[in-house]
């Protein structure tokens, strides 16, 4: 059943006639052709399909659209500001904490919602807050490194 | 070089002989200069034939645009191994340019030149010196085109950054755009072109950061999911829940009432496709289906016994001396026999493709590391001529090996011509384990001896189904035979109940595992630390070097193990790279959890490219083999595959982390090795090594996991 849902989504408000039950992720990829939200596992184990919604992280492969209702979503696309990366962003290219990139935004993310929270986390307030974000490639050390310098 | 060495050929004088002629070429990769390479072996050029459509007779590797940026073709991909830095970074280094100029097209069937595939860490060894011989050369047709422009001797004019210059003269210059406009340059390669030497490198061996890191942080980079045409539907595929189930009686009357849904069936192969893949999924769900599930009592419990009764006769690889001889001198005799399970590749980006065709030509986007194969079996599975498939590979999402297999582009096209329409198939992560072509479970035999000195005087060595490579032993044994049954991709029918494959390295972990586990187990018996035990026993003097530097960056110091302080040790070589890795480690012997606290690892790779690109792969090597050391195996009744998301099956995490330390050495002038799987290969053997050292407890089973800790303490 189709219904209007407002957000705010990377800055600006949107107004979608859509059927809320669908999950966030399809909306946001196809809908809305965001695709830098991915899938990867479709059951909220993996962290690629992380977005910042209200501050938090969620994963939006299982979140139902309808719950963005009158909040502020921001996706991987939002991050970058005026031109300008994100600190976290910007660790992450000097860092080299990245391989495939897959992963890589659901990361980001992530640790965009640690740093709102937590500025300034310890090496094991990342670890265990990341704990839950797959990355295959191995980029492990490398991104709680590039976390640690964006919190400086 | 003399000018009759190479054709300065006008576009308008070529002729139409290719399936594609050389100006619609030159056209097709977007004008300006291009230069045309051929290799004098010409089994590249024979494979590419196969290939119609591409031009016959040269490969294109190199084009310098009028704007002076050069485009470097290959048809080798990006998956996060990082080639797309190194490559570019080959290139620029014998092209004089900067690296920033130079812009990387790969996997494109159309514009590439034929590529077997990306694996096997073969990108830097063999295309490596391929694309330096091409650019080496394309340098210096332009420095011969320049001494005509500017009517300056050869011996004066100096390549630097894009420009040819007069050395006495530097504001008398040309740049490459200038020079070669308009032109097309053929040159065939009879002598090998005069690469740069190490000690003239200023792009080569300096570290450079990722190129498609911005991209990659800004979610603008395109995997294949993310490509969506218009008219474009997602499907979704009904599968048989077990690998050789049959389908009994099938009901979709439930998925066809949902709006908007399209619903195939061609004999048993029924999909749903939508605009929207999550309607799609709604409408499989919706799928009533009943299957015959044939009987197969084989799990991952009774696999390796099965495995051993089905397995083929061995083929010797590798022998020396005499076996009875060996043993006849030996004062302690030790058999032992290696197992583990299987492993998937589980890459975050599922197996992705999206089919286009229109008319008689398909467009392919597929998430693959062979997009040359699957041009043809595309072409062969729609029944069209190779040259008619155009295959594009968007970044990989990780691959491992596993993307060497590309149903899911069959089902794609298949589905793009029974509705007519550009389809996406994306796997979901049930059908990403389900359909792995998984790491084989595999058996290792080891018979070998120590002499009363605490020389091993026989290796009796036999693995089942892991495969050959690098089974055969390094150390200094007088007598030794490795026979080798079964291979990772080859498998006799009634061998595994579903597919096997390359996996990251393939062969060599387990081999690994085996024969650095059989030599700890000979040091420990013998008294001797296992590092001392293992430079007794080896001559190459790359390796011990190699040992030495891993020792050193370790703080190893001397004990017999098991010494109780967790150290391990493991040494291996990987197709012209050697691997020496040291790790320590915790063991609760109550939970049977096991830390890896610290990992050294020092790698002989050659003259590395991009060495900050190196050890980012030494590292993720060493993360993903924590997952099949210690947690990673597939569970299976039969053909039914019982891990089917990240809940069961674990991958490394986080918290699982060691401090990571890596050496490269380079030894002498030896040739850019490869690099992206090697490391991975030790990470069994010197946790199990660890492991022993840490508790006594000696575990012959990857992975290791708590339960298997717990048993082996039980037994101790």
């Amino acid at each position: 059943m189709k219904e209007t849902i407002n957000f705010i989504l990377n800055g600006k408000p949107i107004s979608l006639d859509v059927d809320g039950e669908r999950m966030l992720l399809w909306v946001l990829r196809t809908d809305l052709g965001l695709t830098g939200t991915k899938f990867g596992c479709g059951q909220y184990l993996c962290g690629a399909c992380t977005v910042i919604v209200d501050k938090r992280a969620v994963r939006s492969c299982g979140y139902p659209v309808r719950n963005v209702e009158g909040r502020e979503v921001i996706t991987i696309e939002g991050l970058a500001g005026n031109g300008e990366l994100h600190p976290l962003q910007k660790a992450f290219m000097e860092h080299d904490a990245l391989q495939c990139g897959f992963c890589t935004p659901g990361m980001i993310l992530n640790a965009y919602s640690l740093l709102l929270r937590n500025p300034h986390p310890s090496r094991e307030e990342i670890i265990s807050s990341m704990d839950n974000n797959l990355c295959r490639c191995g980029a492990h050390n490398r991104i709680v490194q590039a976390i640690q310098t964006a919190s400086e | 070089m003399n000018n009759d060495e190479y054709k300065d050929v006008e576009l308008n004088h070529l002729t139409s002989q290719f399936t594609l002629n050389r100006r619609e070429f030159v056209k097709l990769l977007g004008g300006g200069i291009v230069i045309f390479f051929t290799i004098g072996d010409s089994s590249v050029l024979l494979a590419q034939r196969q290939q119609r459509g591409y031009p016959a007779d040269f490969n294109a590797y190199l084009r310098i645009g009028e704007d002076g940026r050069v485009a470097c073709f290959t048809g080798k991909i990006e998956m996060g191994q990082g080639v797309i830095t190194s490559l570019a970074q080959m290139a620029a280094e014998e092209l004089n340019v900067s690296l920033g100029s130079v812009d990387m097209v790969m996997g494109d069937t159309e514009l590439c030149p034929w590529d077997m595939g990306t694996f096997g860490s073969r990108t830097t060894p063999v295309f490596g010196p391929v694309l330096r011989a091409a650019a080496a050369e394309a340098k210096a047709v332009l420095i011969e085109l320049a001494t005509e422009h500017l009517q300056i001797p050869k011996s004066r004019l100096q390549a630097e950054d894009g420009v040819v210059f007069d050395k006495n003269q530097r504001e008398n210059q040309v740049t490459y755009a200038q020079l070669a406009k308009g032109k097309i340059i053929e040159r065939r390669m009879d002598e090998k072109p005069a690469l740069k030497a190490k000690s003239e490198f200023t792009v080569i061996g300096k570290p450079v950061l990722r190129r498609d890191a911005l991209e990659k942080v800004t979610g603008e980079a395109k995997f294949t999911g993310d490509i969506r045409l218009p008219g474009m539907l997602y499907a979704r595929i009904l599968r048989p829940p077990a690998h050789g189930a049959s389908l009994k009686s099938v009901d979709v009357s439930e998925a066809e009432i949902i709006e908007g849904i399209q619903v195939v069936r061609e004999n048993d192969f029924i999909a749903v496709l939508h605009e929207y893949p999550d309607e799609a999924e709604k409408a499989l769900e919706k799928i009533n289906a009943q299957f015959d599930i044939p009987e197969n009592n084989v799990n991952d419990k009774t696999i390796f016994e099965h495995l051993l009764n089905v397995a083929p006769e061995g083929n010797v690889a590798d022998r020396g001396g005499s076996i009875e001889e060996g043993e006849k001198s030996a004062s302690f005799i030790f058999e032992e026999t290696y197992l583990n399970s299987y492993v998937a590749h589980a890459p975050i980006e599922t197996h992705t493709a999206v089919v286009q065709i229109e008319g008689d030509k398909a467009t392919v986007w597929a998430s693959t590391q062979t997009p040359f194969s699957v041009q043809s079996s595309i072409a062969r599975s729609l029944g069209i001529p190779s040259e008619n498939v155009r295959v594009i590979t968007p970044y990989v999402g990780g691959g491992f090996g596993g993307k060497t297999q590309n149903r899911q582009a069959e089902e794609a096209a298949r589905l793009a011509k029974l509705t007519g329409k550009p389809v996406q198939v994306a796997w979901s992560r049930a059908e990403e384990f389900f359909y792995d072509t998984f790491r084989p479970a595999a058996v290792v035999k080891i018979r070998s001896g120590i002499t009363d000195a605490g020389k091993i005087s026989f290796w009796d060595y036999c693995v089942f189904f892991a495969g050959e490579r690098e089974s055969q032993q390094f150390y200094d044994i007088p007598h030794h035979v490795t026979m080798v049954s079964g291979d990772w991709g080859r498998s006799t029918t009634g061998s595994h109940p579903f597919s096997t494959g390359a996996w990251r390295a393939p062969a060599v972990n387990t081999n690994t595992f085996a024969r650095e586990s059989q030599i700890d187990i000979m040091a420990s018996k013998a008294g001797i630390d296992p590092l001392e035990f293992r430079l007794k026993h080896l001559s190459d003097d790359r390796m011990r070097k190699l040992l030495d530097a891993a020792a050193e960056k370790f703080g190893w110091t001397p004990s017999k193990a098991p010494s109780g302080r967790g150290f391990g040790i493991a040494c291996a070589k990987y197709l012209g790279t050697y691997i020496a890795t040291m790790a320590e480690v915790d063991v609760n012997e109550q939970n049977g959890n096991v830390q890896v606290k610290r990992v050294v690892c020092a790698q002989d790779m050659g003259i590395a490219i991009n060495p900050e690109g190196a050890k980012i792969q030494i590292e993720g090597c060493i993360t993903m083999g924590l997952g099949y050391a210690l947690t990673e195996e597939m569970h299976f009744k039969g053909g039914e595959i019982l891990d089917l998301n990240f809940d069961s099956y674990k991958l490394p995490r986080f918290s699982w982390l060691p401090e990571i330390e890596t050496v490269l050495v380079e030894t002498g002038d030896v040739p850019p090795q490869g690099g992206g799987e090697p490391a991975i290969v030790n990470m069994g053997g010197v946790i199990a090594n660890a492991i022993f050292d840490a508790t006594g407890v000696r575990l012959y089973q990857l992975p290791m996991t708590p339960e298997r800790v717990i048993e082996g303490v039980r037994r101790k």
